[in-house]
């Protein structure tokens, strides 16, 4: 009877708690289990890229399933991101900026507003298309940004910054440092991303896609998802709705890749291909289009897994496509329906845990 | 010639120029007021087929107007012209005095026009008081900075939004209905559902597309009473298609009838009942039913 008062909630309310629960709950079982030592040392090292993950399925979730747009060019915001935020990085730190947390909050912020413009300019043109057309010119606006990336050199000395489209060379510097080297990527990044900023991140990405959702704009946004026609027909701007949804999660994009390229000392621009972005959205299509728990859940699980299975090394991206095939075929078995249906009545009568029928139902549950 | 010195003749008699009654009509109560819809020669081309062609209509401030006519005869065209979803291929249409040549549809329902549609179009997944609150999106405005930042004004928004909601609601006893997902209703509280989102939207005019389909006589006896009341206590034009006669007889006061297109008649209930050219697009020509 202890969730009683949780179950007397609105259902928007009572998702939005548990939403927050699931992040809080698992930041603490971690920092328990660590602390313990209970944790390897090659998971440790998956915490910050789990935590950008997540935001990354967070922020193409408010995409795909609140806006209801297929998007596959979500790993090209996350570059422009992550690199516009190495660079701002640098210059902090050339200008003196020690403060780990000042450092990685400058770029983040750098990197989110970035990526968000671009996030804008692309949508201006993408947002005039529908369904399949929009999937890809995303694509291709993803391939865009990383073949862009490729050719730029940025580099940072007394004189202030340097750009060139050519080679390191023609930056023209005899002394500073070189942040951006073409399509040997960022180099020499502070490595700044810690578990805990990177909690705040997803919360802060988390807060922002549900604030955004449960609000005047993020009506209108499900409203133009639902039935366009009935939406411009009760006054809604329907591009203008589409545009709002692409340009935050490209931001929110930025921010993630900023947390992700900090974590590590190189990042190239060719990591942030193609598959990137499908595996972003399989995140999403896994935790089910507009369940923000859902994708917090699935964006989690499916980057532990490959780092779980590595003991049969051989096998191990083998048994993921089979972990990935059976959580999406399984749920529409009539053998799991049914046994969904009785967890689900069973936890209703007893008011207990709604969180395991919300990661039960995962998978089909929309918020 | 001779009619060109005729005229001429007549105005050197000093004739008194007086305004001429339109070929429209509209209730003596709206006289005097600028009308709510005025279509001028309004038509659109599908291709070669003249889907609509040389509409003209007045409807007046407060005016309940029927528009019926055969199956495929153009109604629903005429609607999707009003709110434009289709462009008109000619003609003007002049809502509350206003041109709309060129805007689209979410510009028009903000110069004052709402509809619901025959194919019911609600915004299944999210709630009933959702569904009505997207309808006053253009009645408050919350930008989206204060949304995701939580600030005081957008508290006060959301109040603003669920009570005015649960206003519109309670016109058809819906408020209790408010949590309930819009596409989990019975039909005939979806189609309540539509009028009270297009209400939402403030409007000068109504378009109702076949309000009553779908709905068993009682039903449809109610629905006329609130078509009658929103029409009272809004004040506003309510322009409705509709196959049941009972309710366009009863409720309309000026009835425009369609056919292939084109207006056939235009007039009170009672005289488009006695109309040949309505009797005879509905059921024939006598001499072919009796061949």
């Amino acid at each position: 009877m202890r969730n009683v008062g949780i179950n007397m909630l609105k259902p928007q309310t009572r998702s939005t708690i548990i939403t927050y629960a699931i992040v809080i709950g698992a930041f603490l079982v971690v920092t328990v289990l660590d602390g313990l030592g209970l944790i390897s040392n090659s998971l440790t090292g998956q915490l910050v890229p789990i935590c950008a993950y997540v935001s990354l399925a967070v922020s193409l979730n408010l995409v795909v399933g609140v806006s209801g747009e297929l998007s596959l060019g979500h790993a090209g915001f996350m570059s422009v991101g992550a690199f516009t935020g190495v660079v701002a990085a640098g210059c902090l730190a050339h200008m003196g900026v020690e403060n780990e947390l000042l450092l990685f909050a400058g770029s983040a912020v750098v990197g989110a507003a970035a990526a968000g413009i671009i996030g804008f300019l692309v949508g201006i043109p993408v947002m005039r298309l529908r369904g399949d057309y929009l999937a890809i010119v995303t694509l291709a606006f993803g391939e865009i940004i990383k073949n862009l990336l490729n050719i730029f050199y940025v580099g940072v000395d007394d004189s202030g910054l340097h750009f060139s489209l050519t080679d390191s060379a023609s930056l023209g510097m005899s002394q500073g440092t070189i942040l951006i080297n073409g399509p040997k990527g960022a180099v020499g990044i502070d490595k700044v991303s810690t578990f805990v900023i990177g909690v705040v991140l997803v919360l802060i990405t988390v807060a922002v896609v549900l604030n955004l959702m449960h609000s005047r704009d993020g009506r209108a946004i499900m409203a133009v998802r639902d039935n366009r026609i009935a939406a411009e027909s009760v006054g809604i701007n329907t591009t203008k709705y589409r545009l709002m949804a692409f340009t935050v999660a490209s931001a929110l994009a930025g921010a993630a890749g900023v947390l992700y390229a900090m974590n590590y000392s190189t990042i190239v621009p060719s990591q942030f291909d193609f598959n990137q972005s499908i595996l972003i959205l399989v995140y999403v299509v896994l935790g089910g289009m507009g369940n923000i728990s859902g994708s917090i859940i699935s964006a989690a699980f499916l980057t532990v897994l490959p780092e779980v299975l590595r003991p049969i090394n051989n096998y191990r991206m083998l048994l993921y496509a089979i972990v990935l095939i059976l959580v999406m075929v399984v749920p529409h078995t009539k053998i799991y329906q049914r046994i969904a249906d009785a967890v689900r009545s069973r936890f209703r009568k007893e008011g207990a845990a709604p969180e395991a029928a919300a990661a039960e139902t995962g998978g089909e549950a929309h918020e | 010639m001779s009619k060109f010195s005729d005229f001429a003749a007549r105005r050197r008699e000093g004739t008194k120029m007086v305004p001429v009654p339109s070929v429209s009509i509209m209730p003596e109560r709206d006289l005097g007021k600028s009308p709510a819809l005025e279509c001028l020669h309004l038509g659109i081309d599908f291709g070669g087929l003249k889907a609509v062609d040389d509409f003209n209509i007045t409807v007046g401030r407060t005016e309940i107007c029927g528009l019926i006519g055969p199956n495929g005869a153009g109604k629903t065209t005429v609607f999707n012209l009003l709110t434009k979803v289709y462009q008109p291929t000619r003609g003007t249409i002049m809502v509350d005095g206003h041109d709309t040549a060129g805007l689209d549809p979410a510009r028009v329902n903000r110069l004052g026009v709402a509809r619901t549609f025959q194919n019911i179009r609600l915004f299944n997944t999210l709630t009933v008081e959702e569904n009505v609150a997207v309808g006053l999106h253009n009645q408050h405005h919350c930008g989206m900075a204060t949304s995701i930042l939580r600030l005081p004004h957008h508290w006060k928004s959301e109040a603003y939004y669920h009570e005015r909601a649960l206003e519109l609601l309670d016109i058809f006893d819906m408020s209790g209905l408010a949590d309930h997902e819009a596409g989990s209703l019975p039909y005939g509280a979806q189609r309540r559902l539509e009028i009270v989102r297009a209400l939402a939207t403030n409007p000068k005019l109504l378009l109702l597309d076949e309000p009553a389909a779908g709905m068993n006589p009682s039903e449809t006896a109610e629905l006329m009473e609130n078509i009658v009341k929103i029409r009272d206590q809004f004040q506003i034009a309510i322009m409705l298609i509709e196959h049941d006669m009972n309710l366009v007889m009863n409720i309309c006061e000026g009835i425009c009838v369609l056919n292939f297109g084109k207006i056939i008649a235009k007039g009170t209930p009672e005289e488009i009942q006695q109309n040949d050219a309505v009797i005879e697009a509905y059921l024939g020509k006598q001499k072919e039913a009796d061949a």
